[in-house]
């Protein structure tokens, strides 16, 4: 393991840390819920540079013998569920975005100390 | 708090998540040398097993299943949420206007549409249908499956809105049918999961019969589930675009003088 031949590794930390920051110094609520999706896709760099193989197939075996060389698929089935599945998370936080607006009169996160549990 | 005191908290809070990242990652095998033993495990078992030649989707809607469906409720429960949280609120305030700056709104003020795209956007729209079905019908022989075909079906009737097809658009998203579709294509996953149950096997065990290798009706629950799943994110995320259109048309009537 050395830096310049594993640099998806640090990839993925570089851009969590990006998507830490984004969310650490927002100014607005929906630049804050897309830092959260930077965030998610450092999961998906790191999960897919877990799996790969140098010289390997996709591990679709349409056309493919059977014991081909192939990356992992059990990574890529992890991620895919995912991608999918963040979308709809991501509009449900953009719909708190958009009532935290109508109720608040802010999209500040700072602003929103009128919040009471 | 203040934002010199929370970068100065962040800066070493990055720095102990990066310390500790690398340490980790430096005792990972060297990328591309991806060892095992799991996913080649699958990949050559589950075209005997299963009879998919994805293994991505045998892994998905098959030997992780379970987890697939807690993914699948989490797309449903927050299709619920949206729904909940922009649903029309009778006699609700005029929603107060922060210092908007623009309106973000005006989809109305875009009179420089092409007659080109208004055409080939419509036309696009049968043949997204149909890759949309493709694709979520055919995820057990090649990339692809449910989530990504409901995704595209989803699309479909973003294109009519596109080319301002309005009232096309309105009638496909706006049918109760959707709100049905999305809960048959959730329970319809759990139900197929319950038919081993009622088989005497475990939970989402295959029952199926499995089928030919490369035919498009085999890998038994697998083309099954992939379909529900098909049918369940198209319906969740054809209802988030209608909640949210809604919610910016009666912003825009309620901003018109």
């Amino acid at each position: 393991m050395s830096f310049p031949a594993d640099y998806p590794y640090f990839v993925a930390a570089w851009i969590l840390l990006c998507g830490l920051y984004g969310i650490v110094r927002s100014r607005h609520l929906v630049h804050m819920v897309i830092s959260l999706t930077v965030v998610q896709s450092s999961t998906y760099v790191l999960l897919l540079a877990i799996g790969f193989r140098r010289a390997a197939y996709a591990p679709v075996f349409a056309g493919l013998p059977v014991g081909a060389r192939v990356v992992d698929p059990i990574v890529q089935a992890l991620m895919l569920t995912d991608v999918v599945v963040e979308t709809t998370v991501v509009a449900l936080l953009l719909a708190m975005v958009v009532k935290a607006h109508e109720k608040g009169g802010t999209t500040s996160p700072d602003d929103l100390r009128f919040l009471r549990g | 708090m203040k934002a010199g005191h929370r970068l100065v908290l962040f800066a070493a809070s990055a720095l102990g998540i990066a310390w500790v990242y690398c340490a980790g990652a430096l005792n990972m095998p060297a990328w591309g040398q991806y060892r095992g033993p799991y996913g080649d495990a699958i990949a050559h078992l589950a075209v005997y097993q299963r009879h998919a030649t994805d293994t991505v989707n045998a892994v998905t809607y098959d030997y992780r299943g379970f987890d697939t469906l807690g993914e699948e409720f989490i797309l449903f429960s927050a299709v619920t949420g949206v729904m909940l949280l922009l649903r029309p609120e009778p006699g609700r305030p005029e929603a107060k206007k922060g210092k908007s700056s623009g309106n973000p709104a005006s989809f109305r003020d875009r009179a420089t549409l092409s007659e080109t795209v208004q055409v080939f956007t419509t036309a696009i729209f049968g043949f997204s249908v149909i890759f949309g079905i493709y694709m979520a019908t055919h995820g057990q022989l090649t990339p692809g499956g449910g989530f990504q075909g409901g995704v595209i079906l989803a699309a479909a009737p973003m294109l009519l809105y596109i080319a301002e097809n309005t009232d096309a658009f309105r009638r496909i998203v706006s049918h109760p049918l959707v709100e049905f579709l999305e809960g048959t294509g959730a329970a319809g996953y759990a139900l197929i999961g319950v038919a081993g149950l009622a088989m005497g096997t475990a939970f989402l065990t295959n029952v199926i019969p499995l089928g030919t290798t490369g035919d498009v009706f085999s890998s038994g629950t697998i083309a099954a589930i992939s379909a529900c799943v098909g049918v369940e994110v198209a319906a969740g995320f054809t209802l988030v675009i209608f909640e949210y259109l809604r919610e910016i048309l009666s912003r825009e009537k309620n901003e018109e003088p």
